[in-house]
């Protein structure tokens, strides 16, 4: 624990570097598991689409299955297939976008299939247009519960983030995996504790948001 | 006004919902779809706004075939509520009732002005209300909240699809006759569904009775009461009949407006001497500026100490006006034990009085002659 703390001491921007590698990742991979992930779960709910809803989230439940070292060295595979760079960042952020996918692809689907038919109804006998009574209706009633799936999402892949060191990813998995290597208890706990810290840290802010764009009225209640 | 020409709906299992249905809405009338559930009645309502398409059949708005039109074009130029209101949780009060003005491009300002006035209309106070949201109101408060969003944009025509089913009985009641106040006002051609014969009877200038997606009967309340068309029609609306026609009727047509009255500050000995030689069991009193005040019956008096009336009046009698229907008046005197009903302006100046007798006499008269007034 000392080592630890000393080794932070003498090399600050080492750990710096693994921490805003491991978030550069992340936010890469969350933002556009984000945009998939709404897109394709605002798709579903569309009428007539029940079947392909139950395949996509069926599908995506199987792949949250696929252990993530194995799901790492099967896109090693694809991608140096493909001739594509087949360690480091990409597969990495590809693995945490297909990880991050489901959390939020869910909570789209089950949100906006959860908003009450009659707000819905009373938004078509008015004279709203198709776009019209998703974008005022459907996603604002939504905003919770995605964002949830967001948070969830972001969480989790925090932790897958660290195994991508085993493929060549920069962040908080290097060391752990060197110090795992040559028996360095101290580079083990250094990566480890900035994982779980980061992970509560994000947590909280992104539970900020989640209440900042919360529509008024769906807080406030008789 | 509304015409539906051969209106037919078939749905793709094959089920018919609406068979060839024809008739007239005129401007300004409110008109009544009523029947037991799966008559059609929803279904030929949401026809008119192409909620659902028609099998085949026309029907006008205006002279003009309502295929011809855009949809969300149409249904932003039609008010629309329905039974689970439907209001939006997550905008206020104000912006909910701004919905179509939104959609339509008005102003800020312009549907500002147009959300209190509408929040005044069904009396509620703008400033207190237009900031919430609907989950901090009441049922009843969502259900009015509903029918000034139907009336935002100013449509000339109205659908409503049991607006008031949702709440309970007692302020049901009340809407019903709030609602009738503003149409008074407002003069909108109206379609309103319901299954309930007592609020057909109520709010309907017309009533289109229907039955298995068939039309029965198309007519005024009172012609579905004394006239039925047939069997149905005469089962439909029961052999209570007579008293549902109290629905049709209201306190001014009844009441009496000549009557006595005393000044709280006469003698009520004096009171007594005349109440007993004239045979009246009950009078009205008054105070200086002819508002009214409470009642005194005969029994308070006997045996009373001298005094002025005011000793022995019994305060805060229940009251009815002038517009109101006349069964809720006599629920009104059944339930608060009165004989006599004070019929009260919003001044509370005394306008006439209701009386047991008076209401026989015109239910008799009423089936005597086919509700014809």
């Amino acid at each position: 624990m000392l080592e630890a703390w000393e080794f932070i001491l003498r090399r600050p921007e080492l750990l710096a570097e693994w921490v805003l590698a491991h978030l550069w990742i992340i936010f890469v991979a969350i933002i556009i598991a984000v945009i998939l992930g709404i897109v394709l779960g605002v798709f579903i709910t569309g009428k007539g689409r029940e079947q392909i809803a139950d395949s996509v989230l069926y599908l995506a439940e199987i792949v949250m299955t696929i252990p993530s070292l194995a799901l790492f060295g099967l896109l090693m595979l694809l991608l140096s297939g493909v001739g594509l760079k087949a360690i480091g960042f990409l597969p990495a952020v590809i693995a945490l976008i297909v990880y991050g996918q489901l959390p939020i692809l869910r909570n789209t689907y089950t949100a906006i299939r959860a908003v009450d038919p009659a707000m819905v109804e009373a938004g078509r006998g008015m004279g709203m247009t198709e776009s019209q009574i998703l974008f005022r209706i459907e996603l604002p009633l939504a905003v919770p519960v995605i964002m949830a799936g967001i948070r969830n999402s972001i969480v989790l892949l925090i932790g897958i983030a660290t195994i991508a060191a085993m493929i060549g990813a920069e962040g908080l998995g290097v060391p752990i995996f060197r110090g795992l290597r040559n028996a360095r208890m101290d580079l083990i706990l250094i990566g480890g504790i900035s994982v779980s810290i980061l992970a509560l840290l994000v947590d909280g802010l992104v539970a900020l948001v989640e209440r900042r764009i919360t529509p008024k009225g769906l807080r406030v209640s008789r | 006004m509304i015409k539906l020409e051969k209106v037919t709906k078939v749905y793709a299992d094959g089920t018919k919902a609406v068979n060839e249905m024809s008739f007239e809405v005129n401007q300004g009338e409110l008109c009544v779809f009523l029947g037991p559930s799966g008559c059609g009645k929803t279904t030929t309502m949401k026809m008119i706004n192409r909620l659902i398409p028609i099998t085949s059949g026309k029907i006008y708005i205006d002279g003009v075939d309502n295929t011809r039109m855009n949809d969300s074009e149409l249904r932003r130029n039609i008010g629309y509520a329905i039974q689970e209101i439907g209001l939006f949780t997550h905008m206020t009060v104000g912006q909910n009732i701004e919905t179509v003005p939104v959609l339509k491009g008005w102003s800020k300002s312009r549907r500002r002005e147009r959300a209190e006035e509408l929040l005044e209309l069904v009396r509620m106070k703008p400033s207190e209300f237009i900031d919430k949201y609907p989950n901090e109101l009441s049922g009843g408060q969502r259900q009015r909240v509903g029918v000034a969003r139907a009336l935002g944009a100013d449509p000339p025509i109205l659908l409503m699809d049991e607006p008031f089913g949702a709440i309970d009985p007692i302020n049901r009641v009340e809407l019903q006759s709030e609602f009738l106040k503003i149409q008074q006002k407002i003069r909108k051609t109206i379609i309103f569904v319901t299954h309930d014969i007592y609020e057909a009877i109520k709010m309907g200038d017309r009533i289109a009775l229907m039955k298995d997606g068939e039309l029965v009967q198309y007519d005024t309340p009172a012609n579905l009461l004394y006239r039925p068309k047939d069997a149905f029609v005469e089962g439909f609306v029961g052999a209570d009949r007579a008293l549902k026609g109290l629905q049709l009727l209201r306190v001014k047509e009844v009441m009496t407006a000549t009557y006595a009255a005393v000044n709280m500050k006469d003698n009520a000995a004096v009171v007594r001497e005349r109440m007993e030689k004239e045979g009246i069991d009950w009078m009205p009193v008054m105070d200086n500026n002819g508002r009214f005040m409470g009642g005194i019956s005969i029994s308070s008096l006997i045996g009373g100490r001298a005094g002025t009336v005011k000793d022995v009046l019994s305060p805060s009698e229940a009251t009815s006006d002038v517009n109101a229907v006349l069964n809720e008046a006599l629920s009104l005197m059944l339930s608060s034990g009165l004989k006599t009903l004070p019929i009260v302006d919003e001044n509370n100046r005394l306008e006439g009085i209701l009386t047991f007798d008076a209401i026989q006499e015109a239910l008799h008269e009423a089936v005597k002659t086919g509700g014809t007034k």
